[in-house]
C-alpha cells in the first residue's frame, strides 16, 4: 500500500485554503459595496414598484415657505421626480443632504416628507442645511410612511411621469448611488 | 457563585419575556381580539430588526404596525384582510412565513436539499470506506505462513 497521497488528495489538502480565499474575496467585495452604497444588505425591494403612489394628503411645514404634498400632485408630471422621507433626528439624512441639494440645483424636482419629526425641528434642520424640496408634507404620526411601505429614514422614491413608483432606495443617497442609479433612471423616465 | 449566575439568567429571561409584551396602553380590551392581534403580529416581520416579529420588537415601526393590526382587528377586518393590507405595502418580506413561489422555492426546499446533500455525502463516504475495507487476497507466501501457523496450533 502506498503511503504518499496521490495528486487528487493533494488538491483536496489545498481546498480549505482555496475556499477561505474565495470567501475573503467575496467579503471584500461586499465591504466595498457597503461603503460605496452599491450593496445594501437591508435593501428589500419595495412592494410598490410599478404601482401608483399611495393615497395621502399632508399639510405643509409651517414656516418653510413650501406648499404641502398630496398624492394627486404626484400624477401626470412633466418629468420624473424624487420623493424623499427625512427627519431632523436622522443622522444618515444629514449625510445625504448635500446630494439632495446638488440634485435640486441641477433641476431635479424633489418632494420632501418629514417623517415623525416635530415641525419646528424639521424647519430648523432645513434652515441650517438648506431646503432641496419643492413641496414638503408633514407626517408626524408616520402613517403615510407606512402607506408607502417605509421602514426607516431616509428613503427615496423615484416617481415617473405617470405617477408610478419606479425605484426605492433605503438609506442615505451617496454620490455613487446618484451616479449609478438616480441619474440613469431620471434619464430613462424623462 | 452558581446561584448568582442562575439568578441572573432567570432575571434576564424575565426581562426578555417582559419586553416581548407590547405597551399595555396599546392592548385591546377584548381578550379574544387581543389574542387574535398577537397571533397575527407573530406572523409579521419587524422590517427594522428583520429577524423579530412585530410582537417581539421594541422598534418604533414595529410598534406602529402593532397598533395598525389592533385597529384593524377592532374594526372587524378579517385576518386575511389585515395580512394583505401589510403585504400590499411591505411585500413578501413582511411575512415571517413567505408564500411558496418560484422565487421562494429554494428557501422552502432548503431542508430537503440539505438533507439530500448530507445523505449523499454519507453514502459516498461509506461506499469508499467499504471498498477500502475489503482486503486484497492473500499472497502465496502469506498462505503458506498461515497454513504453517494453523498446523502449529493443532
Amino acid at each position: 500500500m502506498s503511503v504518499s497521497p496521490g495528486p487528487r488528495r493533494r488538491i483536496l489538502l489545498f481546498a480549505p485554503l482555496g475556499i477561505a480565499a474565495a470567501a475573503g474575496a467575496g467579503f471584500l467585495v461586499m465591504l466595498r459595496g457597503l461603503s460605496s452604497g452599491a450593496y445594501n444588505p437591508k435593501g428589500v425591494p419595495s412592494a410598490l414598484l410599478g404601482k401608483p403612489v399611495p393615497e395621502f394628503d399632508l399639510a405643509a411645514l409651517a414656516g418653510a415657505d413650501r406648499p404641502g404634498l398630496t398624492a394627486a400632485m404626484l400624477r401626470d408630471l412633466d418629468q420624473p421626480l424624487l420623493v424623499n422621507f427625512f427627519a431632523s433626528w436622522c443622522v444618515p439624512c444629514l449625510i445625504e443632504h448635500p446630494q439632495l441639494m446638488r440634485l435640486a440645483t441641477d433641476g431635479v424636482p424633489i418632494m420632501g416628507i418629514a417623517y415623525k419629526d416635530k415641525p419646528t425641528e424639521a424647519l430648523g434642520f432645513l434652515r441650517k442645511h438648506g431646503t432641496p424640496y419643492q413641496r414638503i408634507g408633514v407626517d408626524l404620526p408616520g402613517r403615510v410612511g407606512i402607506e408607502w411601505g417605509l421602514y426607516g429614514v431616509p428613503e427615496t422614491y423615484l416617481i415617473d411621469r405617470h405617477g408610478l413608483i419606479r425605484w426605492r432606495y433605503a438609506g442615505p443617497l451617496t454620490e455613487d448611488v446618484v451616479k449609478a442609479d438616480v441619474a440613469p433612471l431620471l434619464r430613462r423616465y424623462a | 457563585m452558581w446561584r448568582c449566575i442562575l439568578l441572573l439568567s432567570l432575571l434576564l429571561l424575565a426581562a426578555t419575556a417582559k419586553a416581548a409584551v407590547s405597551d399595555p396602553a396599546d392592548m385591546l380590551r377584548d381578550q379574544a381580539q387581543e389574542e387574535r392581534a398577537r397571533v397575527l403580529g407573530r406572523e409579521l416581520r419587524c422590517m427594522v430588526c428583520q429577524n423579530q416579529s412585530i410582537e417581539d420588537s421594541d422598534a418604533d415601526l414595529a410598534r406602529d404596525l402593532r397598533r395598525i393590526v389592533r385597529e384593524q382587528v377592532a374594526t372587524g377586518r378579517t385576518d386575511r384582510e389585515i395580512m394583505s393590507y401589510l403585504h400590499d405595502r411591505y411585500g413578501d418580506f413582511v411575512l415571517l412565513r413567505p408564500p411558496i413561489r418560484l422565487t421562494t422555492l429554494v428557501l422552502w426546499a432548503m431542508p430537503v436539499i440539505a438533507l439530500g446533500l448530507g445523505a449523499t455525502l454519507i453514502m459516498v463516504a461509506r461506499r469508499r470506506s467499504g471498498a477500502a475495507a475489503i482486503p486484497p487476497p492473500l499472497s502465496a507466501a502469506e498462505r503458506a505462513r498461515l497454513a504453517e501457523l494453523e498446523q502449529d496450533a493443532q
